[in-house]
Formats: structure tokens, C-alpha cells, sequence
């Protein structure tokens, strides 16, 4: 039960990652690599930030904040130095490494004895003080769908549908008065802010801070998004964007789950970000693949 | 009303494949005119209404809409004023959108977008009428995506997204060649429809010249970067004037 319930929980957190390069990979159509750096940039904010005795509610919010600059720092580089998308991020990434060193003035930080918000929360369900996983859940839960809740609506927005027509159609988006440039830059910020915010509840749940944490992290996110894209089988809500929202929670979970089980089965730890990498480009090429498996079949009947 | 001065425009300048497309262009169109521009492939028709939109900026020379000057305005901040509709009938919507999604984001061609919702009761409702007019039946059909409508209907409501803010000046780029025929008379009909009702300004590429002799109140012939016919006269003669300048116009 505990397992389950911190298998789900490690879920939750890592939607917070899924979410943010949604925004980018699937709404604004950009293949932004900022991420990995956005991540890092984010723990190793918060974690400098709460052993310098900041709240931990008031580091995360700042991590999250102080990450969106990546992302406009990604944008600048792709719309105003024309800079291709993936390797803006890249340049991003890169220059972020540097920059959480110096942030964390060496290669890790640990959180052990500091006080996060995983254990603020005893003072207000004491039931819960000894329960670390049942919390992590709880806490993870409530970020999920406060920030499931709050994309939403943004996008249902003026500024929010002129992002989503950016990602669609760019041409038409200036032909009807939209500033694209402005859009992109928007949507790689909001993006680095859930990516950031996700680094600092990652260092915060497994309390520490590492120069590396963000390494393979677009990998995970893409593979919780393709996974999640399968559940929209399943759920067809009439708000189109929110059931995609809901799936990336779901997808997240799932890939947890199915690395949970690979594990247990017996697979070799240093053999995850292999076996990540494969299933999300089997799920990515799926649709190519079908299509190939039919010319085969139409091939044959003809 | 849209005034070019002394234009110029090269593609792939300075390089050993260098184009001069205009070279010292200058048009004068009047509020209200229709005007259509008619050309060989390749003559530099799309490239002009790029010019006005703002897509390609000139290498000299200005561009004034209704006596302000729009040379150095971007095409997002042109698009307050002008309206436009592609060739390509993907082009002018957002496929993964609702439609009215796409209708509400051309309801704010003209104005600063802000956090309030893009779509509540009452500008769907009017879209719902507005729909109605292109009698297609789409006015039921609000919450689906604009990538599953055909062609023509994509068109249809491309057309009605670039006049749902009355457009200055209205551009239509070979709108309806890839239409199939009847779609194609469908739209154009529609086209005169919207621009007769509310006196838009229009400017329309069309290589059909029945079309143009039947839509068009002045024809403008472009070749070789300059004018090579400007007649408000709708009985010219087209045959014998191509015999005459010797130049190829695709007539379907
Ligand atoms: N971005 C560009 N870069 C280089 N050359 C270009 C560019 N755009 C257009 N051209 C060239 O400019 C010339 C005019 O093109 P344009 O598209 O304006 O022609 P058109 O009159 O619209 O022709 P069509 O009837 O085929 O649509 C062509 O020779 C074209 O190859
Ligand atoms: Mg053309």
C-alpha cells in the first residue's frame, strides 16, 4: 500500500514536469530543451534559498518564479536572434549548468533537518505527522489540480487561445493582429515555471538539492505525455483542453507505474533512461507505424 | 485610401540569382474600389499583397492606409486594418481549434487581448448568426474543430473571420483555387455578398477572367515589377490585349 501510494505521489510531483512541457511541445509546437536546465534551476533555487531560512511555501513560488526567466531567455534567443527552437533551449540548458553551480556553490545541496512543506503540513493535519508518503501524495495532489485547474483557464482566455492559435497557425495568428513573437515568449515562460516549480517539489520531496537532477527529465515528461495522450481514448470531455490536461496527470502516474514494475521485475536501474527513451519514441512513432502496418496489409489485398 | 509610393522590391539581393520584382511601383486604390489584379505566375501579385499586409517589408519606399503611414508597422499591428483571406484554405484557420475559437480570435483582429474569456454568451450567439448567413450549416457546429470542415467551408469561414472586424482593406489571394467549381462560385458569390453589404475596400488575385470582369469595378494587370493595365472599362477585350502585349495570363 505505502509502495502505491509512493509510486502515485512520485506521479503527482513529475506532472508538474509534464505540464510545463506540454505547454511547449504540444500547444505552442516548439521543441524546447530549456527544461533539463529550468528543472535544476528551480531545486537548486529553492533548496539554497531554504537553508538560507526561507519559508519553503515562499522558496517554491520563488523558484518557480525566478525559473520563467529561462524561459524567456529561450524565447528572446528564438524569436528576437532568430535562433532555432531546439537549439535556443539548448544554449538555455547549457547556460543554466553554470549557473545552478554557482547558485548552489557546489555539486549538491541536502535539505536533511530543514523544515519543507511536506512537513508544514502536520500543523494542520496532525493525523498525518509520521505518514511521509501519505503527505506527499496529499500535497501533490492539491499542486495538480490547482495547476490543472489555473492552465484551464488560461487558456480559455483571450491572451490564452491567441498561445494556442500561435502553436496552430502562426501565419493566420498575425494576419488577425496577434504579436506571435510575444506569445512565445509567454508560453516558454509559463512553461519554465512549471518546469522549475517541479524541480523545487522534486528537491524538496527527496530532500536535496544536484546539479544533475534535471538530466534525461524531457525524456520523462515526453514519455508521461505520450502515454497521457493515450487516456484521451477514455476521456472525451467537451473541454477539449482540460481532458488533454487531465491525461497528462494520468500519463505521469502511469509512467511511474510502469517504471515501478519494470523495476520490480527486475530490470537494472542504470537501464531506465534506455527503456524511457524507447517506449516514447515506440509511442511517438506509433501513428507512423500503424499507418505503415496498413499500406502492408492494403499492399497485400491488392 | 491604400496608397504604395515608388516601391521597390528584390528577393535574394546581392546573389547571382537576384529577382527585382517592383522596381519604382506605385498604386493608388480609392475607398470601396474592388479592385483585381490579374498576371502571369510569377509576376509579383502575391508578393504585392505581402507588401500591404506586411508579411515582406519593401526595400524602398511607402505604404499609407487612409493617410497613415504603415511602412514600418509590423503585419500584426497592420492587421487592425486589413483582412485576409489565402489560397491555401489551411492557411487562414487554426485546424486544432474550435471554430469558434478561430471566429473569436478574429472578433479581437482590432483591439489588445486580455485575460477575460475569449468566448461567453454573447459573442456566441453572434457568431451562431453570423454563421447562418454562409447557409452551410456550420452555425450548429460551434464547439468543433475547424480541422474537420472541408475545404470550401474552411474558406467560408476564413472569409467570415477576415470581415467579422470590418477590414479597411480586404485581401483576397486567390481564395477560391482550390476549390472545386461549385464550391469556388459558392465562395465568391459569398465574397461579393460581404463586400457589397458592408463597402469594403477589396483587393482580389484571380488568374480566371471571367471572374475578374464579372467582381472586379477597376482590373489591374501586373508584369515585369510594373502596371501594365489599369481599366475600369468591364468590357475590355482580354484576348486581343494579351495578343498585344504578348505576355501569358493561365485562363481557365
Ligand atoms: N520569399 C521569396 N524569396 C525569393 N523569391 C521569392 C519570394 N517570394 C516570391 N519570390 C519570387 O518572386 C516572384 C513573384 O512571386 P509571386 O508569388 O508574387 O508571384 P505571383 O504573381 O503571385 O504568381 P502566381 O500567379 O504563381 O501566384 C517569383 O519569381 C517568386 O519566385
Ligand atoms: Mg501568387
Amino acid at each position: 500500500m505505502q509502495v502505491l501510494i509512493s509510486t502515485l505521489s512520485q506521479g503527482l510531483i513529475w506532472t508538474i514536469l509534464t505540464l510545463g512541457v506540454f505547454i511547449t511541445f504540444r500547444i505552442l509546437n516548439f521543441a524546447d530543451m530549456t527544461v533539463e536546465g529550468s528543472l535544476t534551476f528551480g531545486g537548486s533555487l529553492c533548496a539554497a534559498l531554504m537553508l538560507r531560512g526561507v519559508n519553503p511555501f515562499l522558496s517554491l513560488l520563488i523558484a518557480g518564479v525566478l525559473a520563467s526567466l529561462a524561459g524567456l531567455v529561450t524565447g528572446i534567443l528564438n524569436t528576437k536572434f532568430k535562433i532555432q527552437a531546439i537549439l535556443a533551449g539548448i544554449l538555455t540548458m547549457i547556460a543554466l549548468y553554470s549557473v545552478n553551480l554557482r547558485i548552489m556553490g557546489k555539486a549538491n545541496l541536502s535539505l536533511l533537518g530543514k523544515s519543507t512543506i511536506f512537513s508544514a503540513i502536520n500543523n494542520i493535519l496532525p493525523a498525518l505527522n509520521s505518514n511521509f508518503v501519505l503527505k506527499t501524495f496529499i500535497i501533490g495532489l492539491v499542486i495538480c489540480i490547482i495547476s490543472v485547474v489555473s492552465l484551464n483557464l488560461f487558456f480559455k482566455t483571450q491572451i490564452g487561445l491567441a498561445v494556442r492559435a500561435t502553436g496552430d497557425n502562426e501565419q493566420m495568428m498575425r494576419a488577425l493582429g496577434g504579436n506571435t513573437d510575444f506569445k512565445k515568449i509567454l508560453a516558454l515562460m509559463i512553461s519554465s515555471f512549471f518546469c522549475g516549480l517541479a524541480g523545487a517539489l522534486i528537491a524538496q520531496s527527496q530532500g536535496y538539492a544536484d546539479v544533475n537532477m534535471g538530466t534525461g527529465s524531457i525524456v520523462i515528461a515526453l514519455a508521461s505525455i505520450v502515454i497521457g495522450e493515450a487516456f484521451l481514448n477514455f476521456i472525451k470531455l467537451k473541454n477539449k483542453i482540460l481532458s488533454s490536461l487531465i491525461c497528462m496527470i494520468l500519463g505521469s502516474i502511469m509512467y511511474r507505474i510502469i517504471i515501478f514494475i519494470v523495476l520490480n521485475l527486475g530490470m537494472n536501474p542504470s537501464d531506465l533512461k534506455l527503456f524511457t527513451a524507447c517506449i516514447t519514441a515506440v509511442l511517438l512513432g506509433m501513428p507512423k507505424l500503424k499507418k505503415f502496418k496498413l499500406k502492408l496489409g492494403g499492399n497485400k489485398n491488392a | 485610401m491604400l496608397r504604395l509610393n515608388n516601391i521597390y522590391k528584390k528577393f535574394n539581393k546581392n546573389m547571382a540569382d537576384e529577382k527585382i520584382i517592383f522596381e519604382n511601383f506605385s498604386l493608388h486604390i480609392k475607398k470601396g474600389e474592388f479592385v483585381v489584379i490579374i498576371g502571369g505566375n510569377g509576376a509579383g501579385k502575391s508578393t504585392l499583397m505581402n507588401l500591404i499586409s506586411g508579411s515582406i517589408l519593401p526595400d524602398k519606399g511607402e505604404i499609407f492606409i487612409d493617410s497613415q503611414n504603415v511602412t514600418n508597422l509590423h503585419e500584426y499591428q497592420r492587421a487592425k486594418f486589413i483582412g485576409r483571406v489565402f489560397q491555401d484554405p489551411l492557411k487562414g484557420s487554426a485546424p486544432n481549434l474550435t471554430i469558434e475559437e478561430n471566429l473569436s480570435l478574429a472578433l479581437l483582429r482590432d483591439k489588445k487581448r486580455s485575460f477575460s474569456f475569449g468566448i461567453n454568451k454573447n459573442n456566441r450567439e453572434f457568431f451562431r448568426q453570423e454563421l447562418k448567413k454562409l447557409e452551410l450549416g456550420i452555425e450548429d457546429r460551434l464547439e468543433s474543430k475547424m480541422g474537420v470542415l472541408s475545404g470550401g467551408q474552411r474558406q467560408a469561414v476564413t472569409l467570415l473571420m477576415a470581415c467579422l472586424v470590418k477590414p479597411k482593406i480586404l485581401l483576397l489571394d486567390e481564395h477560391t483555387a482550390a476549390l472545386d467549381p461549385k464550391s469556388s462560385v459558392k465562395i465568391l458569390e459569398l465574397t461579393e455578398k460581404i463586400i457589397s453589404e458592408h463597402h469594403i475596400t477589396a483587393l482580389m488575385i484571380t488568374h480566371n477572367l471571367d471572374n475578374a470582369r464579372k467582381f472586379g469595378s477597376r482590373i489591374i494587370m501586373i508584369e515585369n515589377g510594373g502596371i501594365k493595365l489599369d481599366t475600369l472599362d468591364k468590357e475590355i477585350n482580354f484576348d486581343d490585349l494579351i495578343k498585344r502585349l504578348n505576355i501569358t495570363v493561365n485562363k481557365i
